[in-house]
């Protein structure tokens, strides 16, 4: 039974797609997934997740690279023969097939008997909590319904890899939560080794072990939600991956660890170098969210003037406009009665740490 | 998908919008149709004595019973050869690019930017004694003699699918290219193979185009009389010229008008048959 085996790694090595029209819409991309792993991948549209999912599942043939899963090259070999689970942003349940036919569908391709069908089938759905629809139409049940269904049918050929393209997208906000919390007990149950595709960062954030961020087909980092969130290795990540401030500025000195950079806004900040060593000299951005700012009451950190305050709940975010006239947004945990600052009032800011301010090279 | 309540709604407030195409049918089209049922229903061609004496010759006569037969069979046959040659066609062209697909397209409308007499004519330049076919294979040393190919049910049959083809092939295309081609995929990810995606996904879920098609296709072949006079010869009677013969030749137009009546109510007796199912299988594909 799949739902007691580890799940196959999958390898994606150095995976490259161009399609017809001439569009490069996956280059170079590598992954190492281990048996049983969440992973998520993370992306603007249009970046190449949904391509990269159908080279694996073995429905668009990779221009160069291989995938290998297991210990197999799986490149030469057509869908049917991947035993690759899919599911569909739209579900793609056969419309014409009851829920128990469309659970089933996969068993009766691989020659399996009536009765047994019926049983995995129930037993299937069960599983992802439908057990009295077996016998409904697909357009019988709402969205949730249906995408449960297709998974239990992906679920039920026993694949050694699952793929998911934007499971939850069209799902309302309180039922995505329901069912990330449903597809991760299914996956952990089961072991199956999971691709969900999102541009959903908080989805990618919460259900991965690990993150692999796209953009524009390129892989910009692969690594553990606290990496990608924490320690971004691109200026893309630190800024697709929560919100972030981004300020321009000139290297005063740098060494591994640490650069002292003058921000255009009219101070000198300490920041950590994301992406390798800087150069002195050099133009760099610095991220820095604004939940790592502070308001300060000497001289340190950067000058501006409030705009707008917005108090969000539980936390409040002002608006501050700096020297250099750019936007910066400072948001704090709501603590009693924490106080809005009027707008056009005076104030000072600074990075609560240095490790928290991440610089990056400007390209240009 | 919500098509029935939102068609609904559309006619409660378009009635008014029908008001001009209900007149033009009530005046060409009721009107003579009830006039054909009352000449029907008159027993001598001066249409003066009342009685089902038409009806009951027509249905007595094993001749005109025949007539009827092989004109239903021969809608039966052209409609079967233009499923089976259509299907493919537009199977093909949900799978081919944007290039290919506007040559199929153009492929497949092509016989409806002629006319009719054109194509029949260019048949039977092709069916002929000394045809196109005939002459290709008696200079290969096939055959010896030429076959006979016009004036044969083979010939018209095979005419009228070319001809018709349009009628089948356009619903087809329609059917298939609104089947999501993410199901293919998905059949084919659970391990089915061409063949059963086929048969357990593709072809109940274009039935209501394969449905479609095969009624514009029965209705249109049955009464072709142009190709059916025309490639069928003198040989082969079919009731639209069988009509034409006993109205027009012979002025027995009580009789003629009963034979229009028993035609259509055979047709419709068909047509009928093919929306049941239709209506049937559209249970599925509402998703
Ligand atoms: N069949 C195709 N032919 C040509 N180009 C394509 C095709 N499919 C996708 N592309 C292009 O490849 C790139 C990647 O597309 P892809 O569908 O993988 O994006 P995605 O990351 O899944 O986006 P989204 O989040 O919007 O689904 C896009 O620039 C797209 O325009
Ligand atoms: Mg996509």
């Amino acid at each position: 039974m799949a739902e007691a085996q580890g799940g196959r790694s999958l390898v994606v090595d150095a995976v490259t797609h161009r399609y017809p029209s001439g569009a490069l819409a996956v280059e170079n991309i590598n992954l190492d997934i281990k048996g049983g792993e969440i992973i998520a991948l993370l992306g603007p549209s249009g970046c190449g997740k949904t391509t990269l999912l159908r080279i694996i599942a073995g429905f668009i043939a990779q221009t160069q690279g291989r995938i290998i899963i297991g210990d197999d090259i799986v490149d030469t070999l057509p869908p049917n023969r991947r035993a690759v689970g899919i599911v569909f942003q739209n579900y793609a349940l056969f419309p014409h097939l009851s829920i128990s036919e469309n659970v089933a569908y996969g068993l009766a391709a691989r020659g399996i008997d009536k009765a047994t069908r019926q049983r995995e089938a129930q037993r299937l759905l069960d599983l992802v909590q439908l057990p009295t629809m077996s016998e409904r139409l697909p357009r019988q049940l709402s969205g949730g319904q249906q995408q449960r269904v297709a998974l239990a049918r992906a679920l039920a050929i026993k694949p050694s890899i699952l793929l998911l393209d934007e499971p939850f997208a069209a799902l309302d906000k309180n039922l995505r939560l329901d069912m990330q919390i449903e597809v991760k007990r299914l996956q952990r149950v089961s072991g199956i080794t999971t691709l969900i595709v999102t541009h959903d960062q908080e989805e990618a954030l919460s259900m991965a072990d690990r993150v692999a961020v796209l953009s524009q087909g390129k892989l910009e980092q692969f690594g553990s939600p606290s990496d990608v969130y924490d320690r971004p290795q691109t200026l893309f990540v630190n800024t697709f991956v929560g919100a972030s401030n981004r300020m321009p500025g000139v290297v005063v000195s740098a060494d591994r660890t640490a650069a002292k950079v003058r921000l255009d806004a009219g101070a000198e900040i300490i920041a950590r170098p994301a992406s390798g060593a800087l150069t002195e000299g050099g133009r760099v951005t610095v991220c820095i969210r604004p939940e790592h700012l502070q308001f300060v009451g000497d001289e340190t950190g950067f000058a501006g003037v409030v705009g707008m305050s917005l108090p969000l709940g539980a936390t409040v975010v002002h608006e501050v406009t700096t020297a250099d006239g750019s936007g910066v947004k400072i948001s704090q945990a709501r603590i009693g009665e924490t106080r809005t600052l009027e707008s056009g009032a005076a104030v000072r800011l600074a990075p609560l740490a240095p490790s928290l301010a991440n610089a990056f090279p400007t390209t240009l | 998908m919500g098509a029935a309540p939102a068609s609904r709604d559309v006619t409660s407030y378009g009635m008014g919008l029908a008001v001009p195409l209900a007149l033009f049918f009530l005046v060409f089209f009721v009107a003579p149709l009830l006039q054909l049922l009352w000449l029907s229903l008159h027993n001598d061609t001066a249409a003066l004595h009342w009685g089902l004496g038409q009806y009951l010759h027509f249905l007595t006569d094993p001749f005109s019973l025949s007539v009827l037969g092989s004109t239903l069979l021969l809608g039966a046959e052209v409609t079967a050869v233009c499923l089976v040659l259509g299907f493919p066609i537009a199977w093909l062209y949900q799978r081919v690019g944007p290039r290919l697909q506007t040559i199929i397209i153009l492929i497949v409308l092509l016989p409806l930017l002629t006319s009719v007499v054109v194509r029949t004519f260019a048949w039977i330049v092709i069916l002929g004694r000394q045809g196109i076919i005939n002459a290709t294979l008696q200079s290969l040393g096939i055959i010896n003699t030429p076959l006979k190919l016009l004036y044969t049910q083979f010939g018209v049959v095979i005419a009228l699918a070319q001809v018709q083809m349009p009628l089948m092939t356009l619903p087809l295309i329609t059917a298939l290219s609104r089947i999501d081609s993410n199901l293919d995929d998905a059949s084919c990810s659970l391990g089915a193979g061409s063949w059963r995606t086929f048969f357990k996904i593709v072809l109940p879920l274009s039935l209501p185009g394969v449905i479609a098609g095969c009624t514009l296709t029965y209705a249109a072949a049955i009464t072709a009389f142009i190709t059916q006079s025309l490639i069928g010869g003198g040989q082969m009677l079919f009731m639209p010229m069988y009509l034409y013969q006993q109205a027009s030749t012979l002025q027995n137009w009580p009789f003629a008008s009963a034979i229009s009546i028993i035609f259509l109510l055979a047709v419709l007796a068909v047509v009928s048959v093919f929306t049941t199912l239709g209506r049937m299988s559209r249970g599925y594909g509402g998703a």
